[in-house]
């Protein structure tokens, strides 16, 4: 048996094994729970700064601290 | 446009509007992907509360339907990745007819054993291509991937399982 047809075995298998779910449809309101999850976890300020960018600045001025001569060439690159 | 004007100002009332006319496709989407309506539900939640949370961040002339889609499917996958949890089978697989019981269950069971031991990014894949027939541009499109990408997804996936249902399928053979 070859690696193609091997494949569509293990498809196929698979399809056998785990049928698509038929039933998709919401039967309650999720609305009151949500207004919960918002009560219980008050959203942040607008301005919501993801974790990798405060993590760049602390770099930055970490490089800047350790190197201070880098500061005019950066202010010439701004 | 106004509506998502007034979500990204961070208007409550816009916000339930947008929840209301979206929220039972993003339901119908998770839960095609975890396969438990009980967690489909949570993680609907979960998922508006995301999208209020990063309101700022949406464009008003964007596509809100295709931002929901795709901050779902990636709620769906931090559960996947987090939960070790069990996918229903149906009771009776298409097997031969002439196969032993004994045999059938413990197929279903292996079948499923491999299944849960891909990692979260490729059962994503697999349970939307290859269970919910899915098209690639569609599962590209929510998971910000290429369709190309999610095409080699699948690929590997279909290797991964071979792989680890190889010997199952030599003793069916045998059979």
């Amino acid at each position: 048996m070859n690696d193609k047809e091997n494949d569509r075995e293990i498809k196929e298998l698979l399809r056998q094994a785990i049928a698509p779910v038929k039933d998709t449809e919401l039967r309650r309101d999720l609305w009151p729970q949500m207004l919960r999850k918002l009560d219980e976890h008050p959203a942040a300020s607008a301005i919501n700064v993801p974790w990798f960018d405060w993590a760049l600045a602390a770099i930055l001025s970490a490089v800047l601290l350790l190197f201070p001569g880098t500061i005019p060439a950066l202010l010439y690159h701004l | 446009m106004e509506l998502l004007a007034q979500f990204a100002a961070g208007d409550l009332e816009a916000f339930e509007v947008l929840f209301r006319q979206h929220h039972k496709e993003v339901y119908a989407w998770i839960v095609r992907i975890v396969r438990d309506s009980g967690i489909a539900e949570d993680l609907t939640v979960e998922t508006f509360w995301r999208i209020y949370k990063s309101r700022a961040r949406f464009r008003p002339d964007g596509n809100f339907r295709a931002w929901a889609r795709r901050i779902a499917t990636n709620a769906a996958l931090d559960y996947l990745r987090s939960a070790r949890h069990e996918t229903e089978l149906p009771d009776d697989l298409a097997c031969a007819p002439c196969e032993d019981p004994a045999v059938r269950g413990e197929r279903r069971k292996q079948i499923k054993e491999a299944f849960h031991q891909l990692p979260a990014k490729y059962r994503l894949v697999a349970t939307l291509a290859l269970i919910e027939e899915e098209p690639y541009e569609s599962i590209a499109e929510a998971v910000g991937i290429s369709a190309g990408l999610v095409k080699i997804r699948v690929f590997r996936a279909v290797r991964m399982l071979r792989k680890k249902l190889s010997p199952l399928r030599v003793e069916a053979v045998a059979k």
